[in-house]
């Protein structure tokens, strides 16, 4: 039997992805452990690896087929003396061929035509929720090496409505093949269960606009698209949304929407710390350069570690103190941003923060993070200092309770204890809180710990 | 002012199913039945046939007793007990049906009726057996009439009751005839003609089209043949009946097969040659309503387009079958009654049955069907002889075939021939009705040991997974 390789659910969320290339093609000998395709989610692009040795008998799915279900078949490997040529692609679990999707004439049904002028047939219930839904097609286990990300929050993730779709199984597998979005279906059938003449019934075009851009769960967003008569099409050049851009949309969406945010700001003066980093950095052995910005995610670790009170999220079911400083760090690459997290950074030294953060923020503009890579933060910098921006305020990356935006390290004149105006190298930073869990006075204090961690860089060696 | 809700001409299966079910609805509903209630299928049709074609099979079972470890010495049967058994069957499911009009509040209107324009519907007059004739004024009208054995005189093919039957008379005979011609391969021929060559009728069977059981697949028609002239049946496809002359005790039927004229002799014919609807007499034509070769013209919810006139079942065309009436005469009820479970009839999902030995059953497309509606299909077939259960039952003819659809996964058709498929062939028709795949009925668990076993293997062949072959 030939073996399936399926879509891998590259995180826990994960319900669809972009094929994005194939490493492999049909003759092609594989074994286990080997990178055979480049799957683009959400946030990154993931190495898939084949987990069975075999030959590549079918590629499925073409490379850039982008809303590939998870757990949809996408190649054939045939095993040890198997005939590539002979396997056959199994019918169920089609993957989402959106761009081959034809249209099919419609086919002629009398009976629903007659039903439209019988009277008082209508008002049929409204649709239920599905106890299963969109499970078809599923194959059980992938046959692909998926490392699932790891969720150290049990939180529930932002978005992810309960308004499941109540459709049959030929209705799914129909709108499938042919790209077309259930949610923008009517179901015609028993408690407004969409079943195949609804789908038959739609055309695929229409369902892909309306679903092109993100919308927020409560439905507030209206749809976003430029008005012709203003903006000419000529006049701009239209880019697709990939993955990151749609998620980056989506979740910067959510959250300024549903999170009351609230900034606080202080300046710090940074003399110290660059004093310290120069000695460090000199001490230091061949190959280690501590920047600021990894100085600034110790002292954020270690301020949540003082103020535990802020390293926290909100959940309906309670706020989550979280016991360990997971510190995310923006990250801008090509086509988006990403937050790579420095796990426990109030116990890592600052050599072990520098060279993880130097690992993680190359491969992040090439890519290749791991969902649980980026995810799992507790807390967010943010840092635009290096194009000399004094001051900003950024957006909560949820579920953390606040994130830092620190701006550019630059002298000032200051006034110090005895009235003198004085140079100093002085920076400011916001503090952005989500006031669902943090009031103004822990954010203060949270500041003022991280202020004196700067200020006093030795005292993180307390 | 009107003197009921609706009013339902015909007490079938199509009758007084939707006369129930108006009765659920709140409507004050009554029935007309010029003769007994429950109509052909009760009393003449479906249920007295399953009785005699039961009789034929403990017959059957008994004379292979020996094939059981079983020693029956002296086999016979007696055939007014047979005939007597099957209309004793037949007169408690119609005590049945008076006691469910009874607990419905239904009235039972016992007549012959006629329709003359009415406002808001037809005005139905009954004329009761001492010839008195009374008006009814309802708001909706159902006509629930039925059909008949199809008959064409000039061929001489024109039941006389005595040597030229019609399944009425076939059901309750006098004799057992030597020699049977049974016109018609149909259901109801292919029924009559199981049933007469398992009490030792010397059984021929003629059919127009090139194969028996003209409805059903290529395949299973096949496979039937085989098995009917393996116990003895003759049949002439692709045949012409050109003439039946009577003579006193037989009939000679002129048949031209291929050209050539060939003569057959037989004690008894049974007309089988198809249905015609019961418009006659009822004032159609005046109302307006418009009928199609025997048939009147409705749409999916049975409305003739004749404000508050309605018909469904057989009167309206094929399949003609009681469970087709039924299902339609519900429709056409809750059409009328705004009930929001309404939806139009769907011929596509009508299973078919004939209880035949073997029996034989289907629900949509034919194989060559489906490709002529121009389907990829993946074709999936799973003999008897590979169930565990049909082994011991000493069943092990038969076949089940599923055909899906390539590129859906839909299950466009289901055929199946042998030992209680009629039975079977519903979870099919559920699998139809709720869009399933074939991925959900892989996933589906059917109970061991079962002849139900076949349909899952049928459907793992379609996709090459079977496991016991």
């Amino acid at each position: 039997m030939a073996i399936n390789i399926t879509m891998p659910a590259l995180s826990p969320t994960m319900e669809e992805g972009t094929l994005a290339k194939w490493l492999v093609k049909p003759g092609d000998t594989v074994s286990s452990g080997d990178v055979i395709a480049e799957i683009e989610t959400d946030k990154a692009t993931m190495e898939v690896e084949a987990v069975d040795e075999g030959t590549v008998a079918k590629i499925l799915v073409e490379a850039g087929t982008e809303g590939v279900k998870v757990n949809s078949v996408i190649a054939l490997l045939a095993e040890e003396g198997e005939d590539a040529d002979n396997l056959e692609a199994p019918a169920s679990a089609p993957p989402a061929e959106s761009k081959s999707a034809e249209p099919e004439a419609e086919e002629a049904d009398t009976a629903p035509e007659k039903a439209t002028d019988v009277k008082d047939t209508k008002g049929a219930p409204p649709p239920e929720p599905d106890a299963k839904n969109g499970t078809g097609g599923s194959f059980g286990g992938s046959h692909v090496a998926t490392e699932l990300a790891s969720t150290p929050m049990k939180l529930a993730p932002v978005g992810s409505g309960s308004d499941r779709i109540k459709a049959s199984p030929l209705a799914r597998r129909i709108a499938a093949i042919r790209g077309i979005e259930l949610s923008t279906i009517k179901g015609s059938g028993p408690h407004g269960r969409i079943v195949r003449k609804d789908v038959e019934g739609a055309k695929p075009g229409q369902a892909k606009a309306a679903t092109g851009a993100p919308v927020a769960p409560d439905g507030l967003i209206l749809p976003q698209v430029l008005d012709d008569r203003v903006y000419a099409p000529d006049s701009y050049e239209l880019k697709p949304l990939d993955g990151m851009r749609k998620t980056v949309a989506k979740r910067l969406t959510t959250s300024f929407m549903q999170v009351p945010h609230f900034p606080l700001n202080v300046d710090i003066k940074l003399d110290k710390l660059l004093a310290a980093r120069s000695g460090i950095n000199e001490a230091a052995p061949e190959g280690v350069k501590i920047s600021v910005n990894d100085m600034l995610i110790k002292a954020s670790a270690m301020a949540l570690m003082a103020e535990p009170e802020c390293n926290a999220s909100y959940t309906d079911n309670g706020i989550a103190y979280h016991k360990s400083a997971h510190v995310s760090v923006a990250v801008a690459i090509e086509g988006g941003l990403i937050t790579p997290v420095i796990f426990d950074a109030q116990s890592k030294g600052l050599a072990t923060i520098s060279e993880e953060m130097k690992d993680l923020a190359t491969r992040a503009r090439d890519r290749k993070l791991k969902p649980q890579e980026y995810t799992g933060g507790t807390f967010s910098i943010s840092n635009l200092g290096m194009f000399g921006i004094k001051s900003f305020a950024s957006i909560i990356n949820q579920p953390e309770g606040m994130i830092l935006s620190v701006g550019a390290g630059e002298k000032r004149a200051v006034v110090n204890a005895k009235g003198d105006i004085v140079a100093a190298t002085v920076m400011t930073v916001t503090l952005t809180c989500d006031h669902r869990v943090i009031g103004g006075a822990e954010g203060a204090r949270w500041l003022q710990a991280f202020k004196r961690y700067v200020e006093s860089p030795e005292s993180m060696l307390l | 002012m009107a003197d009921y809700d609706l009013i339902v001409i015909g007490s079938g299966p199509g009758g007084y199913v939707a006369a129930i079910r108006a009765a659920q609805l709140g409507m004050k509903t009554a029935i007309v039945e010029r003769d007994s209630l429950g109509g052909i299928c009760l009393n003449w049709g479906c249920i007295p046939t399953k009785a005699l074609l039961r009789s034929a099979e403990v017959l059957h079972l008994a004379k292979n007793a020996k094939d059981f470890g079983l020693k029956i010495d002296k086999i016979d049967f007696d055939l007014d007990a047979v005939v007597k058994r099957s209309r004793n069957v037949a007169k408690q499911l119609s005590t049945g049906v008076t006691h469910l009009m009874k607990k419905n509040k239904i009235d039972v209107i016992m007549g012959e009726a006629s329709l003359k324009k009415g406002k808001p519907a037809p005005t139905v007059v009954v004329k009761d057996k001492d010839g008195k004739s009374k008006d009814y004024q309802a708001k909706h009208v159902m006509l629930a009439t039925g059909a008949r054995a199809r008959s064409i005189p000039q061929a001489g093919l024109e039941p006389d009751g005595k040597l030229i039957w019609t399944y009425r008379e076939a059901m309750v005979p006098d004799v057992t005839p030597k020699k049977l011609l049974v016109i018609g391969s149909g259901a109801i021929g292919i029924e009559f003609a199981s049933f007469y060559n398992e009490l030792g009728s010397d059984v021929t069977v003629v059919e127009a089209l090139d194969r028996i059981l003209p409805v059903e697949d290529e395949e299973i028609s096949t496979m039937a043949r085989k098995q009917f002239e393996k116990q003895g049946l003759k049949f002439h496809t692709g045949a012409q009946v050109k003439s039946l002359k009577k003579a006193k005790d037989s009939v000679t039927a002129e048949v031209s097969v291929g050209g050539k004229t060939e003569s057959i002799e037989a004690d008894r014919v049974i007309l089988a040659i198809g249905i015609v609807g019961n418009v006659e007499n009822l004032g159609l034509e005046e109302l307006g309503v418009k009928i199609e070769k025997t048939h009147v013209v409705v749409d999916g919810f049975g409305r003739t387009g004749v404000p508050g006139l309605y018909a469904i079942g057989d009167l309206t065309g094929p399949p003609w079958l009681a469970h087709k009436a039924s299902h339609e005469g519900v429709i056409c009820v809750e059409g009328i009654a705004g009930a929001n479970t309404a939806h139009p009839f769907d011929a596509s999902n009508v299973p078919g049955c004939t209880y035949s030995h073997p029996q034989v059953a289907s629900v949509g497309l034919t194989e060559a069907k489906a490709k002529q509606a121009g389907h990829k299909v993946k074709v999936g077939k799973f003999p008897f002889i590979g169930n565990g259960k049909a082994i011991a039952l000493g069943a092990g003819d038969g076949m089940i075939k599923t055909i899906f659809d390539e590129k859906t996964g839909e299950l466009l058709g289901a055929h199946m021939i042998g030992a209680e498929v009629t039975e079977l062939i519903q979870g099919y028709v559920i699998a139809r009705e709720g869009e399933l795949t074939e991925a959900e009925l892989m996933h589906t668990i059917f109970p061991h040991p079962t002849l139900s076993e076949m349909m899952h293997e049928s459907v793992l062949a379609a996709y090459g997974k079977v496991l016991h072959m």
